[in-house]
């Protein structure tokens, strides 16, 4: 407990060098990712490829979503403390999932001195890391928006923070569960929806939201202890003058061009850098209003860009689909880590992006390093530019006639996070190789909204893989095929371990062995997983945590 | 429709069916219809010189119905000030309509869908040339090697949409469901993927993959019993056979093309 306490107070107060270090995450799981660099690489090592057979159920704890939830069913082990009840609704939306039944645990869970801390569209929960009992459940009543996913808290001493569904901050006492405060952090109206989870910085607490309909993109920075704004920063050029205007067809284009932030960054301590990716542009699927000329690459959609934590101003950008035609955000972890460059030691981050290629750049000035398709499927760029950038082909956009493209609209990979091993410069991705007919529905510009104009088909698969890319190269090292279709995210160990979703209902413990292919040591078949595996370690026992059908399955050697 | 007849055998009252799901964002209150017309007439005399005669923009004004103000707005009451006000600095004029007319033209506005999001395509895909596309079957494509014009695929022109001929010439009919598209995937009579699993002890089993995984592989054979088999690193012995292959083979060699001419070439086939 007491390692907990100050390795919390490291993670917290102190966001300095050892969260950046080899090291990786260690015996708590204390922010998004379990460090700010989002390597998922965690130097616990009690589980190892010796030993993972012998890997075991220590716990298994099923949540209940709304108002009545708590633990377990009506046969199953005694109800948990009633949810303690927040939110503005007068008439709160009913939704399975959020106000009843199995919720969607498809986050981050921090640990925390012992204790999770886990969150799904309006519900979260803290419950006990030793053995599942739940401390306090606590539910927001909701006026609605998009409830596809929630991704996680932040957490600050003894306060949390989670976003919700309609648009506001909550900021939770973690002793308790009682609600502190709450924000609107975005307009409903213009069907904003929140889904990501807060980063905690300093004194600084980094909120992203989403919106399919076209409403422009933003990042604010809250103060932990009241909730007032510190800074908001557009994604999209909002004002004449503004930088990035000259790529958009018109500032009305450019105030409706989306790049949402819904997904957690990465924190650099040394530069003071908070590096995140942002959304696609809007209209998602034609250029037509948006980028007409060829020097529309609508800024900044589709980049990796880096703020000074402070102030919110942008220190640098890297565009990854100029103009891209897809839906295919570049909100994919932007993992840091230190390493040589073509003989030149770096500091990097490196970003596989959803569009199937992978880039990495120089994490202090943005200067681009490396770019290299890790997707044989993707084919909707013919070149790369001397920037970096691949360049679309417009023959492979949403087309009357139907154009075979891969990636599909999930992508060659998603939001879902990949891990970095240091041991290895190798970054493990979830790789899917799929084919869908992009067929444009409209040939009125004008009804395009947001992503309206499309009808995407699947027509096939090359399969999903993980693959291990070098970042000094972007070559594959080895290419694992799932036989299932799903990935949820990964994590290694100093362990010699990955841990992975297979797709086919299993948790798996794969051995690295370098830079040969890994082999399956050690499952369990636990149903459709949610998550991507944690670990961390408590009362001198290391733990792997997943869920899977609204349930938390903790696995430790007995 | 079937589920109307169950409905009706049962004596229920249609509106039995499921109420439907609350939207994601609630929808602007509701205006009678005269209201919406009249909010029309004036806006079409007043406002779509400049912002279109349906809202979403013209050679001037922006797109109204997605604006930031119109969203916000209820019934008028946040677009009524600009509209009398005018914006000079982006050189909207004021005009001298009524509280109340202003109103009707919110109403109006109201009324206008946001996007054409899930809405079902009319428009028409076929494209490429039929001629074109026979040569191609009978030809390079080597689609004879497993398809006829005159057996399979006779009268596939009359049973399908061009758009879901399409999509089966790709996928081969092994397409994972469809995305945002009215109505299921039609059948297709697809032979099932295979697998025969050779044991330690030298027997093999037969049948239907069932599914598999690094772990366990499970089939059912052709009496309909179902297998299932621990896998341990090359143990047993496991080939899939899927007869769908060539169509996967084909996914980065396609030319778009080569497809809109198959397209137009079966529609043909009636």
């Amino acid at each position: 407990m007491k390692t907990g306490t100050l390795l919390l107070s490291i993670a917290l107060c102190l966001p300095t060098a050892p969260l950046l270090g080899q090291g990786g995450t260690t015996d708590a799981w204390p922010t998004y990712a379990g460090d700010y660099s989002q390597r998922r690489y965690s130097p616990l090592r009690q589980i190892d490829q010796t030993n993972v057979r012998h890997l075991t159920l220590a716990w298994l704890r099923r949540l209940t979503a709304g108002p009545g939830g708590g633990e377990g069913a009506w046969f199953g082990p005694p109800p948990g403390p009633p949810a303690i009840t927040g939110g503005v609704a007068e008439e709160p939306m009913t939704m399975p999932g959020a106000t009843s039944g199995s919720p969607r645990l498809a986050g981050s869970i921090l640990q925390v001195n012992g204790i999770l801390y886990i969150s799904s569209p309006d519900n979260a929960w803290a419950v006990d890391a030793l053995d599942g009992h739940v401390l306090w459940h606590y539910w927001w009543k909701s006026r609605g928006g998009i409830h596809i996913g929630n991704r996680g808290m932040a957490m600050y001493g003894d306060w949390l923070y989670f976003e919700t569904p309609d648009d506001y901050l909550v900021s939770l006492d973690a002793k308790t569960g009682q609600e502190r405060w709450h924000k609107e952090i975005a307009d409903f109206s213009q069907q904003y929806f929140s889904t990501t989870a807060p980063v905690v910085v300093g004194d600084h607490v980094l909120v992203g939201t989403g919106d399919d309909l076209d409403a422009p993109g933003f990042l604010q920075s809250f103060d932990p202890k009241t909730g007032e704004l510190q800074w908001k920063f557009y994604t999209v050029p909002m004002n004449q003058g503004d930088p990035g205007l000259e790529t958009w067809a018109s500032l009305d284009a450019a105030r409706h061009g989306g790049a949402q932030v819904w997904t957690p960054g990465s924190y650099d301590p040394a530069t003071h850098l908070y590096i995140f990716g942002t959304g696609n542009p809007t209209p998602a699927y034609t250029a037509m209003l948006r980028a007409p000329r060829d020097e529309h690459t609508n800024l900044y959609t589709c980049s990796v860009v880096a703020l000074n934590v402070d102030t919110g101003k942008m220190a640098w950008y890297f565009q990854t689909s100029p103009n891209d035609t897809h839906d295919w955000d570049a909100t994919q972890a932007p993992v840091l880590f230190d390493g040589m460059f073509a003989g030149k030691p770096r500091k990097m981050t490196m970003q596989a992006s959803r569009n199937g290629y992978v880039f990495v750049l120089d994490r202090t000035n943005g200067k681009h390093l490396l770019t290299a398709k890790y997707s044989d499927a993707a084919n909707w760029a013919e070149t790369v530019n001397a920037e970096g950038q691949p360049v679309r082909n417009a023959a492979k956009d949403n087309t009357v006639a139907g154009s075979l493209v891969s990636p599909d609209n999930g992508g060659a990979t998603n939001w879902n996070p990949p891990s970095f091993d240091p041991r290895t410069g190798l970054l493990y991705v979830v790789l899917r190789e799929i084919y869908a007919m992009y067929y444009l529905t409209n040939k009125d510009p004008r009804m395009l909204v947001g992503l309206g104009g499309s009808e995407q088909d699947v027509v096939g698969s090359l399969g999903t893989s993980i693959v291990a890319i070098d970042y000094q190269t972007g070559k594959l090292a080895w290419k694992y095929r799932l036989t299932g279709g799903s990935g949820t995210g990964l994590l290694t160990t100093a362990g010699g371990l990955l841990f992975a979703n297979d797709g086919s209902g299993s948790l798996v413990a794969f051995g690295l062995r370098g830079r040969r292919s890994p082999v399956p040591l050690w499952h369990a078949q636990i149903g459709s997983i949610e998550n991507a595996p944690e670990t961390y370690s408590v009362g001198g026992r290391q733990y792997v945590l997943v869920t899977a059908e609204g349930t938390l399955y903790a696995f430790s050697l007995q | 429709m079937v589920t109307i007849a169950v409905a009706a055998i049962l004596g229920a009252p249609q509106s039995r069916a499921q109420t439907p799901p609350r939207p994601d964002y609630p929808e602007h209150p509701p205006a009678p219809p005269e209201q919406v017309a009249h909010g029309e007439q004036i806006f079409r005399s007043n406002c779509s010189f400049c912002h279109g005669s349906d809202a979403r923009g013209g050679e001037t004004g922006p797109n109204l119905v997605r604006d930031e103000v119109v969203l916000r707005d209820q019934r008028g009451e946040l677009i009524t000030p600009i509209v009398q006000n005018g914006i000079p600095a982006q050189g909207m004029p004021k005009f001298a309509l009524t509280a109340a007319d202003i109103t009707d033209i919110a109403a109006w506005l109201h009324r206008q869908p946001l996007s054409d999001r899930g809405a079902p395509s009319t428009l028409d895909i076929l494209v490429g040339d039929a001629k074109a596309g026979e040569a191609y079957f009978n030809g390079a494509g080597h689609c004879t090697q497993c398809h006829s014009a005159t057996a399979d695929l006779a009268g596939i022109g009359s049973r399908y949409e061009p758009k879901t001929i399409q999509n089966l010439i790709v996928s081969g009919g092994g397409g994972r469901g469809r995305r945002r598209s009215a109505g299921a995937a039609p059948p297709v009579n697809v032979p099932p993927t295979t697998v025969t699993v050779t044991l330690a002890s030298g027997r093999r089993v037969q049948g239907e993959l069932d599914h598999l995984s690094a772990f366990v592989v499970a089939l059912r054979d052709s009496a309909g019993t179902y297998h299932s088999f621990a896998r341990h690193d090359s143990i047993p012995k496991v080939v899939v056979t899927n007869p769908l292959q060539w169509h996967i083979d084909m996914l980065p060699q396609w030319r778009d093309a080569d497809i809109h001419d198959l397209t137009a070439y079966l529609v043909t086939l009636k």
